[in-house]
């Protein structure tokens, strides 16, 4: 009766167009949805910080103290907002979020400088963002460790020591990321996120919705096998998710300046390998269930904080308690995200990443393959829902 | 091609405690209307689902088109065609995408797609309709697109699982008029309906009750070998009450309500029609009309199940 193998693939991939094709809502949640996302995530998760508003207090009102205070007034990581006159104000405008950070330096500072003592300048960091008054600290405490560093150096020059250099110069290089731009960081992620999510929720939809409808025992009894619905199902949505990716490229690149610096046919079998797994998973959660609201809830639940949390997109995973961290090996998330990050921030060649792609490929195959078997057999045992009553 | 389409011995279907097919046997003969009938829930569903393999017995062996269908599922599959009761068709796809789907789905080529689709289209009166969304046509359309798409692969053997559920009697007289033509091509067609009336259109009938066969035959057959005793049509006033009244008469073999006259059950026609008049015109119910008539399958399946249901409390009450 068939022809050959797989003859009954083409059938199902040209339905399933057409039904995308008329069901505009979902075409539009497939292919803007993670663009809009990334403008979404990409503006407002950003963890670098710069112009950070600084009130100041220079109780001693000396050159020593005037040149401290231009230190902040140049570098772009302070706004100097306030220049106040005593500590005492410095509580009000902190609590009305004026400012995040105050400078307060004492009376005696030129004096106590010159004298040799060590004067104290105390920094205030409004730490009710954890995060941001980590940051401000730290940058307070660089500019002050600079700026003593030279007193230092040219206390000692005055007293005879010319070729003094310090014990460790340090230099800093960051690579990959110079300036340490969150976006770079974020959006490998982002991609990430959002294909997991939005691939997954969709194909969970679609064996549901057949069910639910009961076009599957129509599809049961005819020569269609399980393996030929799946892939049918399965190229159209692939090539739909591969489109919306590479738009979440192109705008990351475009607005966050995110290129890709690796091999490109890499980057697309990381895709590919990774869209599969993850229509899968929405495969065999279509199969499980038998509504769509079901359907959906799981896939959100299963995709949504998994690969928010335990990828490494927010988090870095080196911090997470061993438990936890044993969890994340069962988020195909975690390894698309290194490889994304390895190919595109690093350049990363296929020596570096394979293993990554190798639980990705494994995630996929053990997905679909799940599914075939369940949609062959599953739902054999189960009574039908009944819809009016009959039996 | 073996002469029987489809052979059934001892099937039963078990959901954990619930017995939903008990053990029921038959033979259908090839080109043949066979006719499943019930109540809802009393099994015939989860019957046709096993036979189509959508569903595995939980004992009991059957063959379709002479293929076992526990062990040669596939081949099962390349000999039937089913429609359930939903009308399982695309409703966001058109007439032509669904037909295309379909054919594509049993692996029809090219040639023999074209071929078909013209004539499901024109059997189902749905030439120049061909673009419309399935959404948007009449149940009587989707319901004979719906076969139209089941039999697209020419299959021997149709199952229907209640194809007439929510359709007006013009489209289900159309219907059963395509039954037909199916049948005279040398087509099996194996329906379920819980509508007594369709039930005349089949050339064989198995009445089903909670999951067991509880009469089984040519609908004339039923009719006038099930019930041997008169039957007695008897026009009164305030029917209820005088139905009342003769259920607790001795002679009085069973009775139920028609509409607005009452079927008795009697012993013999002259004294069942005395017996009836007498008693009635004691309590002063006027009767107007008192006939025998010639029981309807309805008059049958009500009797069966009464009987059914006595020997099954009577069981009970042994054990």
């Amino acid at each position: 009766m068939k022809p050959f193998p797989l003859c009954c693939v083409r059938a199902v991939i040209v339905k399933e167009f057409r039904q995308i094709r008329r069901d505009a809502l979902s075409l539009m949640f497939l292919v803007f949805l993670p663009g809009f996302m990334l403008l979404l995530f990409g503006y407002a998760l950003n963890f670098d910080i710069k112009h950070i508003p600084l009130a100041v207090v220079d109780e001693d009102g000396s050159r020593a103290s005037r040149d401290l205070v231009d230190k902040f007034r140049t570098t772009e990581y302070f706004d100097l907002k306030a220049v106040l006159p005593k500590t005492a104000a410095i509580d009000p405008i902190l609590a009305r979020e004026d400012v995040r950070a105050a400078l307060v330096i004492p009376a005696q500072f030129a004096d106590d400088l010159t004298a040799g003592r060590s004067p104290s300048v105390q920094v205030i960091v409004d730490g009710s963002n954890a995060m941001s008054g980590t940051t401000a600290a730290g940058y307070v405490g660089a500019i002050l460790q600079s700026y003593s560093q030279r007193i230092t150096l040219r206390g000692l020059a005055r007293r005879g020591f010319t070729d003094v250099a310090l014990p460790l110069a340090t230099e800093v290089r960051v690579w990959y990321n110079p300036e340490l731009r969150s976006a770079k960081f974020l959006v490998p992620g982002l991609m990430a996120f959002i294909l997991m999510v939005i691939v997954t929720v969709s194909t969970a939809f679609s064996v549901v919705r057949e069910k639910e409808r009961g076009t599957m025992d129509q599809i049961r009894v005819s020569s269609i096998r399980p393996m030929e619905l799946i892939l049918g199902k399965i190229i159209p949505y692939v090539a739909i998710s591969l489109g919306s990716a590479h738009l979440v490229l192109l705008l990351g690149e475009v607005l966050f300046g995110v290129g890709i610096r690796g091999s490109y046919p890499l980057l697309l079998l990381a895709m590919v390998l990774f869209v599969t797994g993850a229509l899968g998973q929405g495969l065999l959660i279509s199969t499980i269930t038998r509504t769509q609201q079901v359907a959906f809830l799981l896939a959100v639940l299963t995709t949504m904080l998994p690969t928010f949390i335990l990828s490494g997109f927010v988090f870095p995973l080196r911090n997470m308690p061993p438990v936890v961290q044993a969890v994340t090996y069962l988020v195909p998330g975690r390894y698309f995200l290194a490889a994304l990050r390895a190919i595109i921030l690093k350049g990363a060649g296929l020596g570096a990443i394979w293993n990554q792609l190798l639980f990705l490929a494994v995630f996929a195959v053990l997905s679909i393959g799940t599914s075939a078997v369940r949609l062959g057999k599953g739902e054999k045992e189960r009574p039908r829902r009944r819809r009016r009553g009959g039996a | 091609m073996p002469e029987l389409a489809i052979e059934v011995r001892s099937l039963s279907k078990r959901f954990g405690d619930f017995i939903a097919v008990d053990a029921v046997s038959f033979d259908v003969d090839r080109g043949r209307i066979f006719g499943f009938l019930g109540a809802n829930g009393a099994g015939k569903s989860t019957t046709i689902r096993m036979l189509c393999g959508l569903l595995d017995p939980t004992s009991g062996t059957a063959t379709v088109g002479g293929f076992d269908i526990r062990r040669e599922p596939e081949r099962v599959k390349c000999v039937i065609g089913y429609m359930s009761q939903k009308f399982s068709l695309y409703e966001d796809l058109t007439v032509a995408e669904n037909i295309r789907f379909f054919g594509g789905a049993y692996g029809l080529s090219k040639k023999d797609l074209d071929q078909r689709a013209r004539w499901v289209l024109e059997m189902a009166g749905l030439k120049g309709r061909e673009r419309s969304l399935t959404r948007t046509l009449s149940v009587g359309w989707k319901q004979r697109l719906a076969l139209g798409c089941a039999v697209l692969h020419e299959p021997r053997i149709v199952f229907l699982d209640e194809p007439t559920g929510g359709v007006d009697p013009a489209s289900r007289r159309r219907f059963w008029e395509l039954i037909n033509d199916l049948s005279e091509r040398g087509i099996t067609v194996f329906v379920t309906t819980h509508y007594l009336d369709e039930a005349e259109y089949c050339n064989d009938i198995r009445l089903i009750h909670a999951g067991r066969i509880v009469a089984g035959g040519s609908p004339q057959e039923l009719k006038t070998q099930v019930i041997r005793n008169p039957i007695l049509e008897v026009e009164a006033d305030r029917t209820v009450e005088a139905m009342e009244v003769l259920q607790k008469e001795p002679w009085v073999l069973e009775t139920s309500i028609f509409g607005t006259s009452l079927h008795v059950s009697v012993g013999d026609e002259g004294e069942g029609r005395r017996l009836v008049l007498d008693r009635l015109g004691r309590e002063g119910i006027a009767v107007r009309r008192v006939d025998r008539i010639i029981p309807s399958l309805e008059d049958v399946f009500i009797h069966k199940i009464e009987e059914h249901t006595k020997a099954g409390v009577a069981e009970e009450a042994r054990s």
